[in-house]
């Protein structure tokens, strides 16, 4: 089982990140802050005006570590990749696959049927954890829309085309996010969630969510690339120049459980208030330095901990869950498994 | 499995100094500098029998010592620390 390895997170303006010997070396104001042996990291994430020595950005290619350029908001910018490892008849099975509708459609529903049941699960936690704090009436419109969820998961079973899997996905956000506000346990009405907005994210919930989804991003993205697959080509998500299809398509089954989840735990838990949001004059949304420092401590927290994997039948680290179903991806490519079995928390 | 590797070299004769350097430089290539001497290595078995025969190459066994403590993979419960200069937990938040 491959150990779940650590990413290294700098959004310190004017950090220097350089290579001695087999350590990153982080240097913040001319001054050693910490020498890091690679062989515990798998990803560099840098935040605005940070640099890394060219001789480092090649090391890190070397070993698989995946650097990423990102915005002070966590927009993303620009990586460093190696050559493409990996097989190349597992990237042909991939293009051909993808080429096929039907067979897109089947992988592209396997996702969305484990999107589906993982916005129920964060749901059905929230009627369990809320408990009778819940007015009746967002009790009953919470149930609903879990309801609809476990409909719209039985009909996707039963769809060959990839145009109706987008429909019902669809279909399945609205309900989900329509009562998302339902699960927020804070009065406050800063911190109201009214639907889904992003570019640019109109409301602290909608940047908490945008921020995460983009760290999940990244590690989507390079579990994808380590696996020797194509982060370009996807099944649900077509062809589009620059855009990591692939790594968005394994993004939907985790964007429930893995940053949603957060988001909601630390608004619930007031590790966040209105106070840590900065506003700009067009209404967008962005988490303030110190915020920003406690959500990817949050973040990096909850990948450690241990869930249980339930096709694999294995305890695993969330953390290295994209690695997995990106693991299982290609084994169903290669046609080790007659489906992709999709990550479905419970 | 967390290795921890204490050493001391002569350096009063030829080549001690270039010894301790390229000890200290192999022990910072796989662990953390905790005190001068000393590196708490977090390392993959393979790993430490790279890092070790490493290590066993470039020191004079009738000049240098060199000491290991496994402390396995429950070492976290095994660590304290008091005073100046924690190291950092590599497996925790890393975040600069």
């Amino acid at each position: 089982m491959k150990q779940h390895l650590n990413t290294l997170y700098v959004q310190t303006e004017g950090a220097w990140l350089r290579r001695e010997g087999e350590t990153v070396v982080v240097v913040i104001d001319g001054v050693e802050r910490a020498s890091l042996p690679v062989h515990k990291l798998d990803g560099v994430v840098c935040f605005g005006r940070v640099g890394l020595s060219a001789p480092l950005m090649g090391f890190c290619a070397e070993r698989n570590v995946a650097v990423s350029f990102l915005s002070p908001n966590g927009r993303f910018l620009a990586r460093v990749v190696g050559p493409q490892g990996g097989n190349v008849l597992l990237r042909r099975r991939q293009y051909r696959l993808a080429d096929d509708p039907d067979g897109a459609a089947a992988v592209a529903a396997a996702l969305i049927v484990g999107k589906t049941l993982n916005q129920r699960t964060v749901l059905r936690r929230a009627l369990r954890d809320h408990g009778p704090s819940m007015t009746d009436e967002a009790r009953m419109s919470v149930k609903a829309a879990e309801r609809r969820l476990t409909d719209v998961a039985r009909r996707l079973r039963a769809t060959n085309a990839l145009d109706s899997v987008r429909g019902l996905e669809g279909e399945a956000g609205r309900s989900y996010f329509a009562v998302f506000d339902r699960l927020l346990r804070v009065a406050d009405p800063a911190l109201r969630f009214r639907g889904r907005s992003r570019r640019p994210p109109l409301d602290p919930v909608n940047a908490v969510l945008s921020f995460l989804y983009a760290m999940l991003g990244h590690d989507c993205r390079s579990a994808i690339e380590v696996t020797g697959l194509d982060a370009a080509v996807g099944f649900l998500h077509r062809d589009r120049p620059g855009r990591p299809g692939l790594a968005l398509d394994l993004m939907e089954e985790l964007r429930a459980p893995l940053a949603d989840r957060l988001a909601l735990s630390m608004f619930n838990r007031r590790q966040l208030g209105p106070r840590d949001f900065d506003r700009s004059g067009t209404g967008a949304f962005t988490l303030m330095d110190d915020a920003r420092r406690r959500v990817l401590v949050a973040w990096q927290e909850r990948k450690r901990e241990e869930i249980h994997h339930p096709f694999l039948g294995e305890r695993t680290a969330i953390g290295l869950i994209p690695s997995l179903q990106a693991q299982l991806l290609s084994r169903c490519l290669r046609g080790d498994l007659d489906g992709y079995p999709p990550f479905v928390w419970k | 499995m967390m290795v921890l590797v204490s050493y001391d070299v002569q350096t009063g004769d030829p080549g001690g100094a270039r010894r301790l350097r390229r000890i200290a430089r192999a022990l910072k290539d796989h662990g953390q500098r905790v005190q001068y001497s000393v590196f708490e290595c977090d390392v993959e078995p393979a790993q430490w029998a790279i890092l070790k025969q490493r290590l066993l190459g470039e020191f004079e066994p009738d000049k240098d010592s060199l000491r290991f403590y496994h402390l396995g993979g429950n070492w976290h419960r095994r660590i304290e620390h008091h005073g100046a200069k924690p190291a950092i937990d590599l497996d925790g938040p890393l975040l600069f």
